[in-house]
């Protein structure tokens, strides 16, 4: 498979080392041209001193034979800018954009990027793992990108509590699928009534977060500041 | 109107005071607060320190609901960037981007954005007064040809417009 690596900082040059320890096709653009050399001299001459946000430079590239693209820069405008380019410009399949601003997560999507890497997210979820507050908690990110697991706990002040799983407002893209009570696991049915002390968990599109959080756990107050 | 510019260059602080001058409600922002020497000691917009890439910080700006955005920070990627995110997340109709790399601007025209080429014209100007014949796609703000919208599922990004965290 032929991949186009753009961005050679510390995330572009170990994904180059590992795509072509995997033995796939790749060149990697990086317009520094010491990082250029310097990453050349590692992995050979797959590396090209290319601006990877310029159309005539993906061409050079390979972009219309490549299979994916894969902006991985610091800067979310540059990666945003890489694959709009690449997905209009030359129908790259599929396109990955490393996003640093958890907020440009949905727009990026909107846009027409088909993969989001966002190690702000991830470092996210690791950390409200260990932390039991009455928040949402990212248990996993679904294939795709787009849905993602989430465990809730109801409490005295959920508007879930005392109410049936059914007569829930929630949003549309997400699914109540198990209760954890006294510590058993059991699915959840269309007359389960959830009840103070349940763990709920849920399948959710990451846009729909907030809407989920509020019917479950109550609207934030202002909970999101700190 | 409501005019809203991200990058207090010199052509960002002209532009708002053109426009302040005429009566409109000006909001100019940049990241760099001392870029805001360039306005009027009198100018009677507002100055904000903000990053055009950053939606939240647009909000807090007061950019939705904006009749004008203009997009004229030094970045390329930039501007792009925050037209899209004006238009798509916040709503905006009217919006301008300043793309100075003409295979680029003329890319963003096709995928919805409005984008003004300093390249281009400025190319133009100085070749037609050198005698040669004027380039009729340089002038001013380039209009939008395309949309991108056929990438995006309608119904499940409700969300992006009402903004969610």
């Amino acid at each position: 498979m032929y991949v186009i690596v753009v961005g050679g900082g510390k995330v572009g040059y170990y994904l180059t080392k590992e795509l072509l320890a995997a033995g796939h096709e790749l060149v990697l653009l990086e317009k520094d041209g010491r990082r250029a050399r310097q990453i050349a001299d590692e992995v050979g001459s797959i590396v090209l001193q290319r601006d990877g946000c310029e159309g005539k430079h993906l061409e050079e590239a390979g972009a219309k034979r490549a299979a994916i693209v894969a902006a991985v820069t610091g800067d979310d405008e540059d990666n945003l800018v890489v694959c709009q380019m690449a997905k209009h410009h030359f129908d790259v399949p599929r396109t990955i954009a490393r996003v640093n601003n958890p907020q440009n997560e949905s727009l990026f999507r909107h846009l027409g990027v088909d993969d989001i890497i966002s190690p702000t997210r991830m470092a996210l979820a690791a950390i409200e793992q260990d932390i039991p507050v009455h928040e949402l908690l990212h248990l996993a990110q679904l294939p795709g990108g787009r849905l993602e697991l989430i465990e809730a706990r109801i409490t005295e002040d959920s508007p879930a509590a005392g109410r049936r799983a059914a007569d829930l407002s929630l949003p549309e893209a997400c699914s109540l699928f198990a209760i954890i009570r006294d510590g058993n696991a059991q699915v959840i049915r269309s007359d389960t009534s959830l009840q103070v002390g349940d763990t709920v968990l849920a399948i959710s599109r990451t846009e729909s977060e907030t809407q989920l959080h509020d019917a479950l756990i109550g609207a934030a107050d202002g909970a999101d500041a700190d | 109107m409501r005019a809203f510019i991200a990058g207090c260059g010199r052509t960002g602080a002209g532009l708002a005071e053109q426009l302040a001058r005429a009566g409109h409600e000006v909001t100019i922002i940049d990241t760099n607060s001392e870029a805001f020497n360039r306005l009027d000691h009198g100018f009677p917009g507002r100055a904000l320190r903000a990053d055009v890439t950053d939606e939240d910080q647009l909000r807090r700006a007061g950019a939705q609901g904006v009749d004008l955005f203009f997009a004229l920070t030094e970045g390329d990627n930039r501007n792009i960037l925050a037209a899209q995110s004006a238009t798509e997340s916040l709503g905006i109709e009217r919006v301008v981007a300043k793309v100075n790399d003409p295979v680029r601007a003329e890319a963003y025209r096709a995928l919805g954005i409005a984008t003004l080429c300093r390249t281009r014209i400025l190319a133009d100007a100085l070749a037609t007064w050198s005698g040669l014949p004027h380039d009729p796609g340089a002038e001013g703000v380039a209009p939008a040809t395309g949309h991108h919208r056929e990438h995006a599922d309608m119904t499940a990004d409700a969300s992006l417009t009402v903004g969610g965290r």
